[in-house]
């Protein structure tokens, strides 16, 4: 909080008032927020015929949590060996400067 | 404290002054948000006569449309001639140089509201004449709300690449709350009866929005813009 | 890979493994019937979505406050995941809401909030992949920003219509099906957490990369 602490100690006073202040303001106006509508119809009241099957839409569901998370873990899999390739490459490379100049292998 | 308004003048009055030379600016941010509307209009309407309740819609799309056109151009101007680091070099606290920049944007895009509240009435049938005193504490509150979170992501845009495109990507899903309450507090006032307290309670609900994320801004102007 | 990092990489894999049995055990539902199964992966898909937002945003304020450049590594890694997850919750939904409420999609306030969240770290990993140099600190602030504004959404929408099932409905689940629930919740943390350590340290790896590279050329 050291930016708060840094702030003209007047203009961090009269943010946090104002703040205050309009949340104040604002509280009694939440008796006039509107009304949600009540009129949705829940589906398990719909004829059996109307049915939806559940089984494609359970499966697809799953079935592209799976997907996407072996993609996912394959994809980090593979960005993580090219970057400690990379490391590795980059850290020998500096090495053998030190050891040709200490005259140990 | 005076220090601080001293200097956010002293960017608004430079501001204004660059702009007034050539008017570059409003008149293009301007024609701009008049073709906006244009094209929903050719979009809505059917049987030669506009959707009804599209009013409030339109006309917050084509304040958001013009305002990011607005923002990025405006930090562009900076970014040629390289003035916006010459102003964070300068002695000034940097909060103050976020308040005058929004402060100019702000005046631009009050400019070109006054052009598009009576285009869209004019188009649409809205009654903007009901209470025009809410109308514009509405769209003032929307505004700021806007702008305030536009100004920070254009200034932390300038030097980026891909700014043109990033900034409406940033800009926009950060300020669905204001556009949901410009929209619904305008729509209320716009009705054939105006319902007053839903509109008030949406103008409340702009007001704490604008508070606080004047404050966030406030807040990480200076570490964001440090190198 | 640390030893603590595989050993909870294992277990998650396990778990995920015996998932589909314990699910399949769980009885159906009066009124949905099987469809209410996606909720054992749809649940704990939209807390690790949410965590990870929460995870992402402090990570960008002491990565810009107070200056900690792990932090950065931490934060690009959290909204990452904060995308899958957000991915995982907005595909699930729908496909459950499309027979238990008849609609592939409605306004409500925690679909519109968590779209939202979804879009601001969309634009976030668009920020720090085509942003340049520089995007780091302004990917922190827009994330901040990010963390802050799910609020905002929530309250303007919830003043318009709201159909989604009240929180209180997982204190009120019979055992059969609270068990399955809470097995995949933790499963899921836990593949959290090892994904979130193992895409941090690819990051930090990458600065490594980048600082070798640079000590390199001078």
């Amino acid at each position: 909080m050291r930016r708060l602490r840094e702030m003209p100690g007047r203009l961090k006073a009269a943010s946090i008032g104002v703040m205050l202040g309009l949340l104040l303001f604002a509280s009694p106006n939440v008796n006039a927020q509107p009304q949600p509508p009540k009129d949705f119809v829940a589906v398990d009241e719909t004829a059996p015929g109307e049915q939806i099957p559940a089984i494609p839409l359970v499966a697809t569901a799953y079935g592209f949590i799976w997907v996407v998370l072996m993609g996912y873990v394959w994809s980090l899999g593979r960005r993580l060996r090219k970057v400690e390739g990379e490391l590795a490459e980059l850290e020998s490379r500096r090495k053998p400067p030190f050891a040709e100049a200490t005259g140990c292998k | 404290m005076s220090a601080f308004f001293r200097i956010v003048w002293i960017v608004v009055k430079k501001d204004i002054t660059v702009e007034v030379r050539s008017l570059e600016l409003l008149s293009t941010t301007i024609f701009f948000a008049i073709t906006v509307v244009l094209m929903f209009s050719f979009g809505l309407v059917v049987e030669g006569r506009a959707v009804p309740d599209v009013a409030p819609a339109i006309l917050w799309i084509a304040i958001a449309f013009s305002g990011t056109l607005a923002l990025g151009r405006t930090f562009e101007r900076e970014r040629q001639n390289d003035t916006l680091r010459a102003l964070l070099l300068a002695p000034a606290d940097r909060p103050a140089i976020y308040v005058g920049k929004l402060t100019g944007i702000l005046l631009l895009l009050a400019l070109v509201e006054l052009v598009l509240v009576p285009l869209v009435g004019l188009l649409f049938n809205a009654p903007i004449f009901a209470h025009p005193a809410r109308l514009a504490l509405a769209l003032m509150a929307g505004s700021v709300g806007f702008c305030a979170v536009g100004t920070l992501f254009a200034a932390m845009l300038v030097r980026a690449r891909s700014r043109d495109v990033l900034l409406p990507i940033m800009l926009y899903p950060m300020t669905v709350p204001v556009m949901i309450a410009g929209v619904r507090g305008t729509a209320a006032l716009l009705q054939p009866e105006p319902e007053l307290a839903i509109a008030q309670f949406w103008l409340a609900l702009l007001a704490t929005f604008d508070v606080v994320f004047l404050t966030l801004a406030l807040w990480t102007f200076d570490p964001v813009m440090t190198d | 890979m640390t030893r603590p990092t595989l050993y909870m990489l294992a277990l998650a894999a396990g778990m995920f493994a015996m998932a589909p049995w314990i699910i399949n055990a769980a009885p159906n539902e009066a009124t949905m019937g099987l469809v209410y199964k996606i909720y054992f992966f749809h649940m704990p898909s939209a807390w690790m979505f949410l965590i990870s937002a929460l995870v992402a945003g402090v990570a960008s304020a002491r990565f810009l406050f107070f200056k900690k450049a792990t932090a950065d590594g931490w934060a690009v890694a959290a909204a990452e995941l904060t995308v899958l997850f957000g991915s995982f919750t907005l595909v699930t939904g729908p496909l459950w809401a499309r027979k238990a409420w008849g609609v592939w999609w409605q306004w409500d306030p925690r679909l519109t909030s968590s779209l939202v969240l979804f879009l601001m770290f969309v634009a976030y990993l668009l920020l720090r992949r085509f942003g340049g140099p520089g995007s780091d600190k302004l990917g922190a602030g827009m994330a901040i920003f990010s963390m802050f504004n799910v609020v905002f959404v929530w309250v303007s929408v919830n003043y318009w219509r709201t159909i989604h099932p009240p929180t209180t409905v997982v204190p009120t689940l019979p055992v059969e099906m609270g068990i399955p629930l809470w097995y995949c919740v933790t499963a899921f943390t836990l593949l959290y957490i090892v994904l979130l350590r193992l895409r941090a340290r690819l990051e930090h790896q990458r600065t490594r990369v980048d600082a070798l590279y640079l000590a390199e050329e001078s």
